[in-house]
């Protein structure tokens, strides 16, 4: 009579477990890929106030001390030191300013003028908002420490300028 | 002679481990998963080394590209006041079921008049390019002015702190623009905004 293999060599339960690994490791990627893994950054800007009505929303500025850089078209600056129409503007490329803004601080830390370096960014109609992040994110790097961001009077000789240069 | 014998060796691994462990990634990925909002005015943000991250709290979200804007608020209580402000001041009544709905919705940008509409539609017809036409912000019919204020209304209510404003901009999308926008805000004395950007590395 046949016997029933029963006893004797015992059959281990091996299930292949490779097919489960596989949907194990794409569920992974999936919510790897789907996860916010981190917040995205910001950068932290303040504008004047509007008001023109509170005194202290007027700010004198030291002429040899202040620096203002006109953003225009196609990732170019243009900046000068001091009052509007007496020096002439530089043109640079948006990415060579660092220099610029270096070696105006310099000098005007020497000059023995009181108070702050200060940098006037004016970002014009031909700006990008890239070109504008740029700008403030360079200002950050170097420490310039007291900026203004002007939109709202840039003006006739600034815009004359620049027209010229084919920049806005 | 006898024959040298060798020994074969199945090529089968014992899976096991590694599906434990698998498992194990698995689990803590579901859990600390926040799925990602699909957002249907995809922008590019410019880099910056700035380290700040934005709030996740009390914080609204303008994100500006291809000329319009759209406007997120965080929280869904704060999302759930901010509707029922907007109907009261532009008459129109919202059910509980759609401020509920309202609630989940991230970032949009249609004029409130059709907002009904939007709710309504499910998750995938709301992405649908040309749905949403952004947020009406020209001075006669100023829309985004009045979400914002009542987001900052809703915000002070609910959690009893200012709102913060970030605005996340396109790279490519032109000053006026974002000027225009942070005119807007600077009509309700907000000076001070967070500009949403990729992080770069910091220059040595």
């Amino acid at each position: 009579m046949a016997e029933l293999n029963t006893g004797g060599k015992k059959a281990t339960p091996r299930v292949d477990m490779t097919p489960m690994v596989d949907l194990m490791f794409l569920l992974v990627t999936f919510f790897i890929l789907t996860t916010v893994i981190s917040t995205p950054q910001a950068m932290d800007i303040a504008k004047p106030d509007k008001n023109e009505k509170l005194p202290e929303n007027r700010l004198e500025l030291k002429a040899s001390k202040t620096m203002t850089i006109l953003l225009g078209k196609n990732n170019k600056v243009a900046w000068y030191m001091g009052v509007a129409g007496e020096s002439a503007p530089t043109i640079e490329s948006g990415s060579q300013i660092e220099d610029a803004i270096v070696k105006n601080r310099k000098t005007a830390d020497a000059s023995g003028v009181a108070g702050d370096f200060v940098v006037l960014v004016k970002p014009t109609s031909g700006s990008t908002f890239q070109n504008f992040v740029d700008i403030m994110d360079e200002l950050e790097i170097l420490k310039v420490k007291v900026r203004q961001i002007d939109d709202d009077n840039i003006l006739d000789n600034e815009k004359q300028f620049m027209k010229e240069k084919g920049i806005l | 002679m006898p024959r040298i014998k060798v020994k074969r060796t199945s090529t089968v691994t014992d899976m096991t481990a590694m599906c434990d462990v698998a498992s194990l990634l698995l689990t803590f990925f579901i859990l600390t998963a926040t799925a990602r909002q699909p957002e249907p005015l995809a922008v590019s943000t410019p880099s910056s080394t700035y380290e700040f991250k934005v709030p996740v709290e009390n914080n609204a979200i303008l994100t500006i590209g291809q000329g319009k804007v759209f406007f997120e608020v965080a929280g869904t209580k704060v999302r759930a006041k901010t509707l029922e402000l907007m109907g009261e001041q532009y008459k129109i009544s919202f059910t509980p079921i759609e401020i509920q709905r309202f609630s989940n919705i991230g970032s949009f940008g249609v004029p409130i008049q059709s907002l009904k509409s939007l709710i309504a539609m499910n998750g995938g017809d709301r992405m649908k390019p040309g749905v949403q036409p952004g947020i009406p912000s020209d001075s006669t019919d100023n829309q985004l002015n009045a979400w914002v204020l009542n987001a900052r209304k809703a915000t002070k209510e609910i959690n009893n702190q200012d709102m913060r404003i970030s605005i996340k901009g396109d790279a490519k999308e032109e000053y006026p623009v974002v000027k225009k926008i942070i005119d807007v805000l600077q009509k309700q004395s907000v000076n001070k905004f967070l500009l949403v950007t990729n992080s770069e590395a910091k220059k040595k």
